[in-house]
């Protein structure tokens, strides 16, 4: 079975939660215990429906103010998947829990009220998106009980959504559009009789069909080690084996490899999970590999393909997000998390802000404030290996950690 | 050999996960901790802790609150355990707090001594200095957890600062703090209750007595089925009754109930839960104390 997840975004109430509230319960993924609390809530607050929300607010502030404040996952499985679903904010304070939820996902839901068509907002969640290189994005259009399942409501906005798509430079991304009623459960999960004008799938029909080929973003081969496990035992008395995940691609027993930085060449001798060996390590697994050659290697180095090297440089040009409410300057250093490796990295120079609604670059800026995003230049103080973010989404990203207070405060994107 | 095989994909993609996490914290902290509630989520992490670090030992202990409320099963099964593995065993004792007048027991119908062990943990977590604790808890499982970092950072007093937490992007995690903080580590964030028993099957791994089906002597309260035990008060009116039944959850006695089931091996489990119409916190007494029960009790340093 597959695992998709799944991001969404949209203003504040144009309906996430209750949109997942309503595909957890039409797949009867709402145990009794869960509904009968929702039930009991709902009618406290005196609504004459069951408010689906409910199911996903998870803190007290949330619930009592009706709005999600923090990313929340949520999970639930048909015959055919497993979904996670992250439940992001839509207030524009909260773009980073955005980007964040869309970092981990392959697929994405935007929402769209309606009543209101395509808003600012709704800019900013397809400019991330875009960003983020989701490769199917699903334009939901929400509310559609409240505009009489109007078929001229829906082409005007799936009209102006188009002249959006024309703007933005990851082109290969695929978009669909569905009109919903989150509310009443039309083409949520099960095709709605009041649109008969609409003839394609519902929600869930459409992610159901969406093929791990298609969605999954492929690269070469990275394999940043992360531990090195040296039993020293009897048995294992020489045994020098380099933990790791596999990214981009598959390694295999004989595969001609290059340690990086030392750029020692090598030969993978043997590859193991737990205490059983393979011949190839598939990509996302986390394996043990050991090379023919006893050669000197850390948490950091890099284990790639001989004759398929990423880029080895001290310095980088990104596009940033900027997620704390202290302002990122010129000259200021941060540590540069890139996958398990960390350097330190010097701001060198901010060229522009890019404005997430499409409405173009801001030149001579000096400071990035929350939720900024902006393409930036990093100086390191020692070498990382890494390759653009539109080849390798996992090898061409990384977090900025602030060193003073260690909180994550920015994630960038290679160019 | 080769590739695995297409109907574990699921499973095997949360193994992989939670055995990258398993190693990151072993590489990013001093002083990690395994926390060992004897329950069938820890005893999955110690399991992808053991294959996470193959052929060389798991390189860090494990720690178990102990409420002194316990199903007997789970301690001779945690000693059992951790012989087998050659693990080292740190225990600290929720009576040591009481009897220190660190905390005060709690009396009546819904006593229970689940949340003052957050007190003995956090004083374990000083005396030992330990930077990581590892912990079972599963974001599906309640709905403050599923707003939970993989690596939550907690400050010098053990809180959970929910409306400040650190993003976390991609799988890179952020384990940088400062002395006198540690993180809460979560492997198992993103699987479920199902995906946990289906795990359990797959690696035929052994967990205590009381999972399964067995005949016990229980008593009716609220709709759940309480244990009749020294360690659960009961009223008079409340009738002891022997039924077969199994847990779903395993923690403290007091704040455990029991499902009635048939289910006697981890096949039949499985199909039970796959069938299942109720949450697994559904049985936990703890939760049905309020709507925000958990949040409150995670702010305050709580698993
Ligand atoms: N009439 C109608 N109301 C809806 C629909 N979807 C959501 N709502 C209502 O819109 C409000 C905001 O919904 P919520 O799910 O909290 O929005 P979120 O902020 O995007 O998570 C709530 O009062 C919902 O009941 C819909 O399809 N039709
Ligand atoms: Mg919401």
């Amino acid at each position: 079975m597959e695992v998709l997840k799944i991001a969404t975004a949209g203003s504040v109430d144009d309906g996430k939660s209750t949109l997942i509230g309503r595909i957890l319960y039409d797949t009867k993924s709402l145990t009794t215990d869960k509904l009968e609390a929702i039930e009991k809530t709902s009618k406290q607050k005196g609504y004459d429906y069951l408010d689906f929300s409910l199911a996903t607010d998870g803190l007290v502030a949330e619930r009592e103010q009706g709005i999600t404040i923090d990313v929340a996952h949520i999970y639930f499985s048909t015959a055919k998947k497993s979904y996670i679903i992250a439940d992001t904010p839509g207030h524009v304070e909260y773009t980073r829990n955005m980007v964040t939820g869309a970092s981990t996902s392959q697929a994405s839901i935007i929402l769209i009220d309606a009543r209101k068509g395509v808003i600012e907002q709704t800019n900013r969640h397809f400019f991330i998106n875009n960003l983020l290189r989701i490769k199917d994005v699903v334009v939901t259009i929400n509310k559609m009980d409240l505009v009489d399942y109007s078929e001229d409501v829906y082409n005007k906005i799936k009209a102006d959504f188009s002249e959006l798509m024309s703007k933005r430079d990851y082109q290969d991304q695929k978009i669909t559009f569905i009109p919903v009623s989150a509310l009443k459960g039309d083409n949520v999960v099960n095709r709605s009789n009041k649109m008969p004008w609409y003839t394609g799938q519902s929600l869930l029909e459409h992610l159901e069909e969406l093929d791990k080929k298609d969605i999954f973003n492929i690269g070469t081969p990275r394999f940043p080690v992360q531990y090195v496990i040296r039993p020293k035992t009897e048995e294992f008395h020489d045994f020098r084996g380099y933990a790791g995940k596999v990214y981009g691609g598959e390694l295999s027993v004989g595969d001609e490899v290059v340690v990086l930085p030392s750029q020692t060449k090598s030969k993978i001798k043997e590859i193991y999970f737990y205490n059983e060996k393979f011949q190839t390590a598939s990509r996302r697994s986390s394996v043990t590999i050991t090379l023919e050659n006893d050669i000197n290697v850390s948490r950091g180095d890099m284990i790639v393909k001989d004759g398929d090297l990423p880029t080895i440089d001290k310095q980088f040009t990104a596009n940033i997000c900027w997620m704390d409410s202290t302002q990122l300057t010129n000259g200021g250093k941060y540590i540069v998390q890139h996958g398990v490796n960390k350097v330190l990295a010097k701001v060198d120079k901010i060229h522009h802000k890019i404005n997430p609604d499409y409405s173009g670059i801001e030149e001579n800026v000096t400071g990035l404030n929350v939720n900024d995003i902006a393409q930036v230049t990093f100086k390191l103080n020692k070498p990382i290996f890494y390759d653009q973010f539109k080849n390798h989404r996992t090898n061409g990203s990384f977090i900025l950690i602030d060193t003073q207070t260690n909180s994550t405060v920015g994630a960038g994107f290679i160019q | 050999m080769s590739k695995m095989k297409k109907d574990t994909y699921h499973i095997n993609s949360l193994e992989n996960e939670a055995i990258y996490i398993m190693r990151e914290v072993a590489a990013q902290f001093e002083k990690p901790v395994l926390l060992f509630s004897g329950g069938k989520d820890s005893i999955t992490l110690v399991r992808l802790a053991v294959k996470a670090f193959y052929p060389a030992k798991v390189p860090f202990p494990l720690m178990h609150i102990d409420t002194g409320h316990n199903f007997p099963e789970t301690i001779e099964f945690r000693d059992k355990l951790v012989e087998e593995l050659g693990l080292e065993l740190i225990v600290r004792h929720v009576q040591d707090s009481i009897d220190e007048g660190k905390v005060k027991e709690e009396s009546g119908k819904y006593s229970s001594r689940n949340s003052l062990q957050t007190t003995t943990l956090l004083d374990a977590i000083e005396e030992f200095k330990f930077d990581a604790c590892i912990g079972g808890a599963r974001r599906d499982e309640e709905k403050a957890r599923a707003k939970e970092r993989i690596f939550s950072v907690r400050d010098d007093f053990g809180q959970w600062d929910e409306k400040n937490q650190r993003p976390e992007l991609f799988d890179m995690l952020n384990g940088q703090i400062h002395h006198g903080q540690n993180v809460r580590v979560f492997p198992i964030s993103n699987w479920t209750e199902l995906d946990v028993w289906s795990y359990i099957e797959k690696e035929n791994i052994e967990i205590p007595s009381i999972y399964f089906a067995h005949k016990r002597k229980v008593f009716l309260r609220d709709g759940l089925i309480w244990s009749h035990s020294e360690f659960v008060y009961q009223e008079d009116d409340e009738e002891v009754l022997e039924r077969m039944v199994r847990f779903r959850t395993v923690g403290d006695m007091s704040c455990t109930a029991a499902v009635f089931s048939e289910a006697t091996d981890i096949a039949s489990v499985v199909r039970e839960i796959r069938d299942s119409t109720i949450s697994e916190r559904g049985a936990r007494i703890d939760d049905k104390r309020s709507d925000a029960a958990m949040e409150k009790r995670k702010q305050q340093g709580y698993f």
